[in-house]
């Protein structure tokens, strides 16, 4: 651990009595991350508000009602299944054809390869709007109808390459002497990727699977774009901004946002129990 | 043979998403722009220049005003996430990974969901501006919603992370060592940072700055949910030509006119520092 420059990266000037230093790094790390909470616990104190009306501007009591009704708006329980059910499938397709690119670009030198990394950062780097956009002056030359599919194709089309990058670096990690050993073994080259490659990849995998999996359900952008008459939560919330948002929007939220934050723990218990039990 | 066919198998795929809904329609949406004709009549194909030279004329101030915008955010993003990484990276400790799932958490929420809740939070009569005004602290005609510094800290607001993880990944990869080494040099603090650590970290400025510049630009949620009806960016006039409007061949002209000016930025990063590395960093 090495003890350096605090004060230079904070900007801030040395505490003039150095009786009681206080930390600066730390005072301000955690005011960032307060900030980042700030609507987060304004959505959920809002998801108990006892509202009469439409607008859940204004703190009128405590009630849980809204959790018993959380599915009485049968468009916006629609628009959630949608939301998922889009997020499943893109992390399931863009998992799968996402991790075989990967594995290509980390492991094979070919043809057409420095085309590819160029065609994945522009995919990533590209705005939101372009690619709406963009899909949008397909399926309008080729007179195809927008709607659920066009959601689909659109949200494995922008979480492919970053799926494929987080494979990738994983591919690039790997020691190739386990292959060998595998080989060496009498392993073929199905069984050595079934048992050795795979096993080994599978953390990476899941990773970028996750990633679209959050990209997709998150996105409003491109959604709007290509989503014709189907509404996924995102734009439904977007549609509803000019009559109220109704308490069971910060119901849900509440809710994925719950969810979220048992995954991360558990994954930081699981993390824990395995750095301490050693890497295996 | 085989072996030699394996990575194009492996990639094609991939290959085919990508190129049939992303490299094609963005053929398509080149050729959309130069048409001329109304959704009524239907569009043909003029090699109409004029859509963008009417793209410029009439939106120059929405480009202008979005680029200015996703540059305030992103210094905005360097100033405060530039330090919270280094923090992280350097003082955090055993607790490194809870602090990044704490950085993260807040965007297990909805992106727009996010953005609206800030609009009710700052709501003039709200509640934080409500209780500030009845204890008399703020005048009662104060208001921060609908003016430019609410959009911008709205951008920065939402594109925090794509700055904080790239510097963080930089920062916790290099060698502590070369620090110590400074010191040991008789470098200041100062000069130890300046010198040693700042440089090293640049990459990470660098793609961070990308993966926040690009997305604020062209970004029209903020706006939108924050920013009222004067403070317009040029993403929300693409959709509203496309999707209100349906003029096809000027929204697809401004699209254009908007990747152009982007793409400059894009190229000069990349010639800099290299596709493959600015890459790299976004992966960790």
């Amino acid at each position: 651990m090495s003890v350096i420059v605090e004060g230079a990266v904070t900007g801030t000037p040395a505490p003039p009595r150095p009786r009681r230093r206080i930390d600066w790094g730390k005072l301000f790390t955690w005011t960032v991350l307060g900030w980042l909470f700030v609507p987060i616990v304004f959505m959920i104190a809002f998801s108990f508000n006892d509202i009469s009306g439409r607008h859940n501007v204004t703190w009128q009591g405590f009630t849980v009602k809204w959790y018993g009704q959380a599915f009485d708006h049968a468009d916006l329980t629609q628009a959630l299944f949608h939301s998922l059910a889009i997020a499943l499938l893109t992390m399931v397709i863009a998992g799968t054809i996402g991790s075989l690119l990967g594995l290509a670009l980390g492991r094979h030198t070919f043809r057409g390869k420095g085309t590819t990394n160029l065609v994945m950062f522009a995919a990533i780097c590209a705005p939101e709007v372009v690619l709406g956009a963009a899909l949008l002056s397909l399926f309008l030359l080729m007179g195809v109808t927008t709607g659920f599919v066009a959601i689909l194709l659109a949200h494995v089309m922008f979480t492919v390459s970053f799926v494929a990058i987080t494979v990738r670096a994983r591919v690039i990690t790997l020691d190739p002497k386990l292959e060998e050993a595998a080989r060496d073994l009498g392993a073929g080259p199905w069984t050595t990727f079934r048992l050795v490659t795979f096993p080994m990849l599978l953390p990476a995998i899941m990773a970028g699977g996750l990633l679209a999996f959050a990209l997709s359900i998150d996105d409003y952008i491109i959604t709007s774009f290509v989503a014709g008459e189907v509404t996924t939560f995102p734009l439904w919330i977007w549609g509803a901004t000019r009559v109220g948002i109704p308490p069971q929007v910060n119901v849900m939220g509440t809710l994925i946002f719950a969810a979220g934050v048992l995954l991360a723990v558990i994954n930081v218990i699981l993390a824990r129990r395995q750095a301490s039990r050693g890497r295996p | 043979m085989r072996r030699k066919l394996a990575p194009y198998l492996l990639a094609l795929p991939a290959w085919a998403w990508l190129a049939m809904f992303f490299v094609v329609p963005l053929a398509g949406m080149a050729s959309l722009s130069l048409t001329s004709g109304n959704v009524i009549t239907g569009f043909s194909q003029t090699f109409n220049i004029g859509n963008y030279l009417t793209a410029i004329d009439t939106y120059g101030e929405q480009i202008a005003r979005s680029l200015f915008y996703g540059l305030s955010a992103t210094l905005i993003c360097i100033a405060i996430g530039y330090p919270a990484a280094y923090w992280i990276a350097f003082k955090g400790g055993r607790h490194k990974s809870t602090y990044l799932l704490l950085l993260l958490l807040p965007f297990f929420v909805s992106f727009v969901l996010r953005t609206i809740s800030w609009k009710f939070t700052l709501s003039d009569n709200g509640i934080v501006l409500g209780t500030l005004k009845q204890i008399g602290v703020l005048p009662a005609d104060f208001g921060v919603l609908n003016t430019a510094p609410a959009v911008i800290l709205g951008l920065a607001y939402n594109f925090l992370p794509f700055m904080v993880l790239p510097i963080y990944a930089v920062l916790e990869r290099m060698d502590h060592g070369v620090v110590e080494a400074a010191h040991d040099l008789y470098a200041s603090r100062v000069q130890a940072f300046v010198r040693v650590v700042l440089p090293i970290s640049l990459p990470g400025v660098f793609a961070g700055g990308l993966m926040t510049f690009i997305p604020t630009t062209a970004d029209y949620v903020n706006a939108s949910v924050l920013g009222g009806t004067g403070n317009t960016m040029i993403g929300s006039i693409i959709q509203t030509q496309y999707l209100v409007n349906n003029a096809y061949p000027i929204a697809s002209a401004i699209t254009f006119v908007l990747m152009g000016v982007l793409l400059l930025g894009i190229f000069s990063y990349a010639r800099a520092l290299g596709t493959e590395r600015v890459m790299e960093v976004q992966a960790k």
